[in-house]
Parts: C-alpha cells; structure tokens; sequence
C-alpha cells in the first residue's frame, strides 16, 4: 500500500498550490469579507489561466472535454482549491470551471443539447432541487411536490427549500412525485426551465452561510413536457441517490483544505504571539490544540482519499463516503474552532478568515445528509441484514 | 419577517449621524419616494451604515430618507432586495455595488 503522492499528483497538486497563493489570496484582500464572486475581468484572467494549466473543467469527463484526472488526484486539488476565505463554498471563484450537474452527462441526446453543452460552455447554469420544507434527509419519504400527467406534459405542484443558485439559473433537476403508493419508487427527476410559466423563486434563505445563497421554491400548475424527464419515469430517487453519495467526496475535501489552512496560519501565528512574557507556542495548552490539530486533518485526509481511491475502482464506496463526510465535516469544524481560540480576538473579527470559515463550517455538518444520516447510513452497513 | 424591507422611512438630515456602526442593508429614496439606491454595510465598511451611506450619497445626492436593517448576512439580503425591487418595478434599483444577482417571484 502505497501512502505517497505519484509524482505526478505532486506536480498538479504543486500547480494548483501555487495558483491559490500566488492568485487567489491576493485578490481576497480587497474583496468584502463575505464575497463569493470575482469581478468579471479577474475572472476571465484567471479562467484562462485555468485553460493554459490545462486544468480547467475539472469535473467534465474527459469524453466532453474535461481534463483526464482520476478521483483520488481530483480529491486532492478539491484540498488544495479550498485554502482561501471563500474556499468551502466558493473554491477559487469558480475559476477552475465546474461540471453542472453531473446527471445530465446520462441524460438523452436532446437534453444534452439543450442543457448538458451549453452548461459545459458556461452559456447556463443549474440547480439540484431535491430537499423540501417537508425534509430533506429523507428525500424518499419526505418529497410532497406532485407531477400529474396531462397529454404529453406533466403538472407539477410543490415547493422546494435550501435549493442554492435557483434564482440565477437557466434550469434545474427538480424530483417530483408521480406514484403516491411506491415511496423511493414513486419520484421522477424532470428537467425544468426557470422560465416555465408556474416556476417560483419565492425568497432567499439567509442563513449562516456567505456564499451561494439558499432558496425557496414554489411550482404552481407548472407543465413540464414528458421529454423533460431525465432518466426513467419513478426512477429519479436512483438519480437523487448517486449524486449525494458521489459528492460526500469533495464535499469531505473542502472542509479538509480549510482545516489544512486554518491550522497552517496557527502554526505562523503561535511562535510570534506572546502572552505573560512567553510565546503561545511554548504552552502546552496550545501545542496540544495543534496536536489535535495535526490528527484531525491528518484521519480526515486517508479516510476521505480512501472513499475515492473505492470510487475510482468502481467498488462500492457508499460506506467510505459516508465516513468521508461525517469525519471531515467535523473534524473541520474542531480545527477551526481550536484555530479561532488561538486568535483571541483576533479570531472572530472579520479581517481574518475564521469567523467565516466557522460559520460555514458549521454547515457542513447538515448539508449533503447531516452527520446523524451518515451514521445511520454507515451503520445499516456494517450491521447489515441484522438491522432489517 | 417579512421579504421585502417595508420599515418606516426616516428622514435622512435628522439620523444620518446615527445610524448604526454595524453590517447591514439600506434603502435610499428621493423626494418623489422612488428608491434611488440599495447597498449594503458590509464587513470592510469602516463604520458600518454610516460610512456605507456617506459613500452612497456621494454617487447619489438627492437621496432624502432612509431605512435599513442591521444584519450580517448582508450580502444575501442585500441581493434579495435587488432581486425585489426588479421584481416589483421592472427594473434594477441603482446601487454602489457590482455584485451579481438572480430573480424572485415573490408571493
């Protein structure tokens, strides 16, 4: 077993390393503290830069152009692409390009025309609508939003919440309901276009997070032509499914980059702060936070890479994502909270990273299936038939 | 709470020095009423809602009253105003600011 970085990962991860502190930290100084975009002409610079690394779509399989990057490597750049204020929510601005919704790559010829290509063109943009007032842990059981038959179209009634980026994008996957009797067995995912006559951004949804605002949707007698179904009719849960099992990955990667940096700007701070005479490094208080530290980021980083080195093999990794998830979610949220204390005051005043870091952290734990969700999710395996 | 920021205007020659040192969204109106401008006090203001809407008077002068709301979530209030007043006007509200925003339909 192999623990070293190839020398190749070391290359790209050194690239992109590089890239977060010599172009993105820069341009963080003058941005507002809880920014979440770059200004349009920085964004272009730095999306060619992106191009010329050959870096940019990370996420884009390379049979639509995407660079050829297997999982684990790609984990690790998600490490890198973290380390900076906006960095959980927000990794490098977008800069390095993003795949969309990764469910289009199954969908049909027609949809992949009007929606997968120009998503891959940064001409549209989407949303994933699954969670509901009704629930979100549960999407099984808890999704109440109804698509009726009509003709040729469906009619959808519902609401959706917690959606991020609804209000600017082009379309969305939405799961509705069409059999009330099959529960996980009964939810389809429609394709709908945000100007569909009955589509609704009702409000935004302030919450702790800085970044990527949260919405509420409302569908009312919205018609949705059946061709819009993307996969199979009561086959969308699978869809639902996939999607929150892959994306536990890099979800677990980005807390990881934050704790990483957070814990690194301690490490620069401890030996030059001094308190009754004596550097905070020299206390035992203070190397034991940083021990602890060491350890959190350290379990993290395996546990996590070893859920994509699964995936990256096709075996099974459901478990492994789960672990991902919870551990680095939490872990995440220890070390910047250690990190914060050692700042004093200095670590929740807005010129440092931390009270952001903290505040967003602290949703990491609910969103993408809360850290309780995971356990039960990794407990059904590991207990088994036993729990039936 | 409501969506829409619908607290009383005030009058801006009597409470301008006032205003709170703290991160949150304002309104600006002219003598008409019509909303002349939305910003935000945001985490690199220098005194929150008063050094935010000194600056926003400089770009624009004939603002008369204002109302506001302490918060800091400002950046997402801030757009959700945006978004409310195309929504119920047509048209986007002038602003300091060049951040992004989407659409509402609100209720």
């Amino acid at each position: 077993m192999d623990l070293e970085l190839s020398e190749e990962q070391s290359m790209i991860v050194g690239v992109v390393r590089r890239y977060v502190r010599e172009e993105i930290l820069p341009l963080e100084q003058s941005l507002d503290p809880d920014a979440d975009e770059l200004n349009p002409e920085d964004k272009k610079r730095l999306v060619e830069k992106t191009r010329e690394m050959g870096l940019y779509g990370l996420d884009i399989p390379p049979e639509y152009g995407g660079p050829e990057i297997d999982l684990v490597t790609r984990t690790l750049l998600a490490i890198e692409m973290s380390q900076h204020r906006a960095g959980l929510y927000a990794p490098c601005y977008g800069t390095f390009g993003g795949a969309g919704l990764a469910q289009l790559f199954e969908a049909t010829d027609a949809q992949k025309e009007k929606y997968l290509y120009p998503t891959l063109k940064g001409e549209k943009s989407g949303f994933f609508g699954l969670s509901e007032p009704s629930g979100g842990s549960d999407p099984a059981r808890a999704i109440q939003t109804r698509a009726v038959k009509d003709g040729d179209d469906y009619v959808i009634n519902g609401s959706k919440l917690w959606i991020s980026g609804a209000d600017q994008a082009d379309y969305g996957l939405v799961f509705a309901r069409t059999d009330t009797d099959k529960g996980r067995n009964g939810v389809t995912c429609f394709i709908v276009d945000t100007d569909t006559p009955g589509f609704h951004v009702r409000r935004v949804v302030h919450t702790l997070r800085s970044a990527r605002h949260a919405t509420e949707l409302q569908f009312e007698d919205m018609r949705v032509p059946a061709d819009n179904i993307l996969g199979e009719l009561n086959k969308g849960f699978a869809i639902a499914n996939d999607r929150l099992t892959r994306q536990r990955i890099p979800y677990a990667a980005g807390c990881i980059g934050v704790a990483i940096k957070a814990h690194e700007m301690a490490l620069e701070y401890v030996p030059q702060r001094e308190t009754f005479g004596a550097p905070l490094s020299t206390r035992q208080a203070i190397q034991w936070m940083l021990v602890d530290n060491e350890i959190d980021i350290k379990q993290s980083t395996w546990i996590t890479l070893e859920a994509a080195a699964k995936a990256e093999r096709g075996e099974p990794f459901r478990k492994e994502a789960a672990m991902a998830k919870l551990v680095a979610t939490e872990a995440g949220g220890r070390v910047v909270d250690r990190c914060m204390q050692m700042f004093g005051g200095l670590g929740v005043a807005k010129d440092l990273p931390f009270e952001r870091w903290f505040r967003e952290m602290r949703i990491r734990r609910i969103g993408e299936g809360p850290s309780e969700v995971q356990r039960h999710v990794i407990a059904r395996d590991i207990l088994g038939a036993s729990l039936r | 709470m409501s969506v829409r920021l619908d607290k009383p205007w005030l009058p801006l020659d009597e409470v301008q020095a006032g205003l709170p040192a703290k991160m949150g969204v304002f309104q600006l109106a002219d003598a008409t009423g019509e909303i002349c401008c939305i910003g935000y006090a945001g985490g690199h203001s220098l005194r929150g809602l008063v050094s935010a809407v000194e600056e926003a008077l400089e770009r624009f002068p004939l603002a008369v009253s204002v109302r506001y709301e302490v918060t800091t979530a400002y950046l997402s209030r801030y757009r959700e105003l945006m978004m409310l007043h195309q929504a119920d006007f047509g048209h986007p509200a002038p602003t300091p600011h060049n951040d992004g925003y989407g659409r509402l339909s609100p209720a």
